[in-house]
């Protein structure tokens, strides 16, 4: 269905898989560790990231929204008019989701 | 004792004389099953014969009348006083169009736009008469039949962002239309309709979903558009994973 | 009709404003959606340099999960929360949309859509929680 060659649909589908990822996953994240750890109400050790099934499960749930950021935020950048120059801005915002992905598999590759 | 009146504030535009558009007012009377449409014709008739602006049916079935009624687009003929009396009404031409004269805007890149689509059935080898009509269950038909309701009036391309800032933008009714066409079960000519799935066919389109709120026929273009995302991206995917397949 | 066209040079064109989201409820409540991805990208970021630390020995990750106690990081995550629930609110009226569910021959209502999806949600962070309070040692 496309004339011109495009990279598009990937974005997409990554922006979608991650939006979903993120619609399902992060407000849990965000309550255990963003307020029942800090503030005390449990206490965690850290073991449970040793699992390999649980460094699956965090690498899909860190690195699929990345990828949701970075399309819904060039083109919200666009939509503001800002001014700023396309091809930089992909280039920042994709890119960083590769790096953040990357970095994320160094990380969990190394506990 | 006075006939109530309405205000009206609307948009004046000399081409060639003017160098910006102005506002000018007028007051109406004010009657409870009035519609915009009754008070500019109104107006026109009795107290501004120069004012000018497109409308046809007055019953929100060709399109003609849309304008900007309090920073929102409408079909005129759709617009009661009551709903806005006893407030006054800004009337303006449709956004994110140029303005010709008055309320009247340029829809040329609109026409353009619907051409480009392929608007029609296409089939890959036509069937000639003697072989009989085409066949078309009900469920084939409601696969597509509200995005067949489209009656051209534009209302969509002024409530979409995208479109005031990036006129390239295939925009609403024009994807809806090639939608229309590529699910419908006579057609075989979606590979023709490439058009939608450019970057500024369907990739432009954030979601806003403003368009489907606007829409007085419930077209839904909003739906065309993202389903179309989803049928892209997975011929997408397909063509990458399964490469073979595409033969 | 030969299809002629208006003179460019007579026609007004109007600039959109860079403020235009600011100027309606709508445009300014899809702006909001669209950068609730920064608040849900920066607590992501800010939870892997979580994990990084216990790279680092679990005092070090234990020490990180105090310093997200302060008022700051919790105004944070309130509004990471808020964000993040408003992102799935808006997500699951988005698939609504865009992937109509059948069933039989009806369509499903787009409201019930979101109730199922808004349910899925509580359940599958409940089970996300009770797995994390049992195996986490």
């Amino acid at each position: 269905m496309t004339g011109e060659k495009t990279t598009e649909p990937l974005w997409w589908g990554l922006f979608s898989a991650g939006g979903v990822v993120a619609a399902f996953l992060v407000p849990i994240q965000i309550i255990i560790f963003g307020f029942a750890l800090p503030l005390g109400w449990i206490s965690d050790s850290g073991m449970l990231y040793r699992n390999w099934l649980v460094k699956i499960y965090l690498f899909v749930l860190i690195a699929l929204p990345l990828y949701h950021w970075a399309h819904r935020f060039y083109f919200a950048l666009n939509d503001m008019k800002l001014g700023l120059p396309r091809k930089p801005l992909a280039a920042l915002c994709y890119g960083g989701a590769v790096v953040v992905t990357v970095v994320t598999l160094w990380v969990l590759s190394s506990l | 004792m006075a006939e109530p009146t309405i205000t009206l504030n609307i948009t004046r535009y000399r081409p060639g004389q003017d160098r910006a558009p102005t506002t000018q007012s007028y007051a109406v009377p004010y009657k409870e099953d009035w519609v915009v449409l009754d008070a500019l014709n109104h107006i026109k008739d009795q107290i501004d014969g120069t004012l000018s602006y497109r409308w046809s049916c007055r019953m929100g079935v060709c399109g003609s009348c849309g304008m900007m009624v309090n920073g929102t687009p409408k079909l005129t003929c759709a617009a009661f006083l009551r709903d806005y009396y006893p407030g006054e009404i800004r009337v303006e031409p449709l956004v994110n169009f140029p303005i010709i004269r008055d309320l009247v805007i340029d829809m040329s890149d609109f026409l353009d736009k619907l051409k480009s689509v392929k608007p029609w059935i296409i089939r890959k080898e036509e069937k000639p008469v003697s072989q009989g009509e085409y066949l078309q269950s009900p469920a084939q038909l409601e696969a597509f039949h509200q995005f067949t309701q489209c009656i051209n009036c534009m209302l969509c391309y002024a409530a979409c962002p995208v479109y005031g800032l990036e006129p390239k933008f295939l925009g609403p009714a024009a994807i809806a239309l090639g939608y229309r066409y590529n699910m419908d079960s006579r057609d075989q000519g979606q590979e023709q309709r490439a058009v939608i799935g450019n970057h500024d066919g369907i990739w432009d389109c954030t979601f806003v979903g403003e368009c489907s709120v606007v829409c007085p026929k419930d077209v839904d273009p909003a739906a065309a558009i993202q389903r179309s995302k989803v049928d892209t991206t997975k011929t997408w995917f397909q063509s990458i994973l399964m490469p073979w397949g595409q033969r | 009709m030969s299809g002629t066209r208006p003179d460019p040079s007579k026609l007004y064109h109007r600039e959109v404003p860079a403020t235009w989201w600011l100027k309606k409820k709508s445009y300014f409540f899809f702006m909001l959606r669209e950068l609730s991805s920064v608040f849900i990208a920066i607590f992501l970021l800010v939870y892997l340099y979580q994990i990084y630390q216990l790279t680092q020995g679990p005092e070090a990750y234990v020490a990180f999960s105090r310093r997200l106690s302060s008022p700051g990081w919790i105004l944070f995550n309130l509004i990471a929360l808020l964000f993040a629930l408003y992102h799935s609110i808006t997500w699951f009226q988005s698939s609504a949309i865009v992937l109509p569910l059948r069933v039989g021959e009806r369509e499903l209502p787009r409201n019930l859509f979101v109730a199922l999806n808004v349910v899925a949600l509580v359940v599958i962070s409940l089970i996300i929680l009770v797995l994390f309070l049992t195996l986490k040692g």
